[in-house]
């Protein structure tokens, strides 16, 4: 295992590898004003995701990942620091700015699925694209297409309440890409699963990755994160280790995976 | 375009919940509802009263006499009092605005025509008070009072359609001869006339005029066959009552001209009659337009409770909306994290309290409309099933006939989307301000 804590990577849009960042954190820091208290979630951490990585993020709880998700996804900004999405900065966004990144560059996936209840397949994965004021033709058909991508072509109109807790995940997956964003933002995709339907879901991240779409997760999972490509872990709102996982490893965490499938399917 | 599409999105939400959605509307619904049919029934209840005046004439004054005190009436045996024909020639004399003049004098009598006998009203009058009085003759029923019967006091009369009905169910009775008893004349008919609505009660010394077993004789003929004294006997004791009056009524040249001449006509009465008042002069204009203002009055006080439904309406709206943040917080965080901005979530949970307000709106205007024919119904009904309680009802419940006034219909949609909106922002506003964060965490 090969770990490099603080891998610094220099000047802004300098990589080690293809050249663009899907995000760069530069010392970011978070803190909370409890009544009189300060809690300091985030105590500068800094590091770069380049396009077509698989990034895990793990850490106990208190270590400021969920702060770190919420800055990753422009739900909340910076105390100080920058977190730059392409070419800008979040830390100096007002909050309608902040809202058409999350519909133009971000693609989320929460635990708990998070799909609207009144809105069918379709209707639910075309969202980003309602709220980018695209509502044509051509956003359906793209709808379509990632809906029949993620297994789900008969499925289109169906609701949220018709579908399994796996197949809500991957509706939720194609809404992610519906907006063909910097980075899909993975939290604890799934933590709600069986192993299956684990294994379907992480499959479909290593399709994805595969495919040259950059991933962040979210996980406090060893086997899940094993993965990805890389695992970057905190600690007491700071940066513990960033280390790359090896071929050798994340094939020995599918096959661990898989054993898993086969144990439960055997008990099925 | 994203209006439209927020459009469907509200529409499919509210239909997420029909038994919500629709009683929500209710409150809409019955805050149009009572716009439309507080209106229309203050609209058809002026009309009437407003009809009636009109019937009195706009150019019109009428002096009337009118019974003083018990106190004020001085003497042992006959009481003296009313209008006297020197008031109407100095009124004519002195007021020059005035175009034509009617001296009326009433009295019940009864008429017999051999064995039968009907009670009703002997009126004196001149040929003018058919025209003033909308007295229309029979096809082929003869003539009015002229001015030759006037002046040669001929026992002469005309009847009308109430009385001939009674006196002549089975013959024509012009040409008849109808008697007073106790005065023992025959007055031939020389006129049957057409049915007349009685004209209502207008206040002030105004009573209702029921001509339906009226008989007409000039003026000129009653003072010489019967005079001015009237003996009435009441509880076992005879009642002389002199008056050479009862009623003159006025036109003046034009409607400017009505309130100065009223004026005047007051001053010229002053002198002989302010002492007992027993005389009173009333001006149909003035009562027509009091008469608006009282229709104004109506309108006002029946938008006024229709508003307040509204209201009512519009926190039903607001509180169910506050509900409905509260439930979809998790939803707004759903789409907060999709990109939609504060005003995306503002503008759904807007449209979706102005769908519901409209659609309150337009069920109102619906039941609104219907409610006519169905009060018009029930009226029908209470007047085939109980003819004696209906009867018994104010002529003003009997004959109102409601009438919408259709302007009401787009203020109250206007009001009740008004209130929708109002009532709906400050929930949306709500909605939008929630911290996106914490609305995802939510359950």
């Amino acid at each position: 295992m090969s770990t490099a804590p603080y891998r610094e990577t220099g000047n802004l849009g300098v990589t080690d590898g293809s050249g663009k960042l899907a995000t760069s954190i530069r010392n970011l820091t978070k803190d909370y004003v409890l009544k009189s208290e300060t809690v300091r979630a985030l105590r500068g951490v800094s590091f770069d995701v380049p396009e077509g990585d698989y990034v895990a993020i793990m850490g106990p709880s208190g270590s400021g990942k969920s702060t770190l998700l919420n800055l990753l996804g422009c739900l909340d900004q910076p105390t100080s620091g920058s977190l730059f999405l392409g070419d800008d900065d979040i830390a100096i966004m007002s909050d309608d700015e902040l809202a058409d990144i999350r519909s133009q560059r971000i693609g989320f996936v929460f635990q708990s699925y998070n799909l609207i209840q009144q809105l069918s397949v379709v209707e639910n994965i075309q969202v980003p694209l309602y709220y980018q004021g695209k509502l044509g033709a051509a956003e359906r058909q793209r709808a379509v297409t990632l809906a029949e991508r993620v297994g789900l072509g008969d499925r289109l109109d169906h609701r949220p309440s018709q579908l399994s807790g796996g197949q809500q995940q991957r509706v939720a997956i194609a809404r992610s890409l519906v907006n063909d964003p910097l980075f899909v933002l993975a939290d604890e995709s799934t933590g709600n699963l069986d192993s299956v339907t684990t294994d379907e879901i992480l499959a479909l991240f290593d399709e994805l990755n595969e495919e040259g779409r950059t991933i962040i997760l979210v996980t406090h999972e060893d086997d899940v994160a094993e993965r990805a490509k890389r695992i970057v872990r905190l600690k007491d709102g700071m940066l513990h280790t960033d280390e790359i996982i090896s071929e050798q490893q994340r094939v020995a965490a599918r096959k661990a995976q898989q054993v898993a499938v086969e144990e439960l399917l055997k008990r099925q | 375009m994203l209006w439209l599409r927020t459009w469907k999105l509200g529409t499919k939400s509210l239909a997420l919940h029909p038994l919500r959605t629709g009683l929500t509307m209710l409150g809409i619904m019955i805050g149009v509802w009572a716009v439309i049919v507080l209106t229309a029934i203050s609209q058809g209840a002026s009309d009437q009263v407003q009809k009636q005046i009109e019937s009195l004439g706009s150019t019109t004054i009428i002096v009337r006499s009118q019974k003083p005190t018990e106190d004020k009436l001085t003497g042992m045996g006959a009481s003296k009092y009313g209008l006297l024909r020197s008031d109407l020639e100095q009124i004519l004399a002195n007021v020059p605005t005035i175009q034509n003049a009617i001296p009326i004098r009433e009295i019940r009598r009864q008429f017999t025509y051999r064995d039968r006998v009907v009670d009703g009203r002997l009126v004196g009058c001149t040929p003018l008070y058919a025209d003033v009085n909308q007295l229309v003759i029979r096809n082929g029923g003869g003539r009015f009072i002229t001015d030759v019967d006037e002046i040669k006091a001929d026992t002469v009369c005309v009847v009308s359609a109430g009385v001939a009905e009674r006196l002549f169910p089975y013959e024509e009775p012009l040409g008849k001869r109808v008697t007073i008893p106790e005065h023992t004349d025959k007055y031939k008919i020389v006129g049957v006339l057409e049915h007349r609505n009685p004209s209502a009660a207008i206040g002030g010394s105004l009573d209702s005029q029921d001509f339906s077993s009226d008989i007409y004789i000039p003026i000129r003929t009653l003072r010489k066959r019967i005079g001015d004294t009237i003996v009435t006997r009441r509880s076992g004791q005879f009642q002389a009552e002199i008056m050479e009056l009862n009623q003159i009524t006025l036109q003046a040249t034009n409607q400017e001209q009505v309130k100065s001449s009223a004026a005047l006509i007051e001053d010229i009465l002053a002198p002989t009659h302010e002492a007992l008042s027993d005389t009173a002069v009333v001006v149909p204009l003035e009562l027509l337009e009091q008469a608006r203002n009282m229709k104004l009055m109506f309108l006002g006080i029946g938008i006024l409770i229709a508003c307040i439904s509204l209201v009512v309406g519009g926190i039903g709206i607001m509180n169910i909306m506050l509900a409905s943040v509260t439930e979809r917080t998790r939803e707004i965080g759903i789409r907060r994290a999709l990109g939609a901005k504060q005003g995306d979530i503002t503008r759904q949970f807007l449209v979706e309290t102005i769908v519901l307000s409209f659609a309150g709106a337009m069920l109102g205007i619906v039941v609104g409309l219907l409610s006519l024919p169905a009060y018009r119904t029930m009226i029908w009904f209470v007047r085939n099933t109980m003819e004696e309680k209906f009867n018994a009802l104010p002529a003003a419940i009997r004959e109102a006939e409601p009438s919408i006034v259709y302007w009401t219909i787009p203020l109250a949609v206007a009001i009740a989307v008004g209130v929708g909106l109002i009532s709906g922002l400050y929930p949306a506003i709500r909605a939008a301000k929630m911290n996106p964060i914490e609305a995802l965490r939510h359950e």
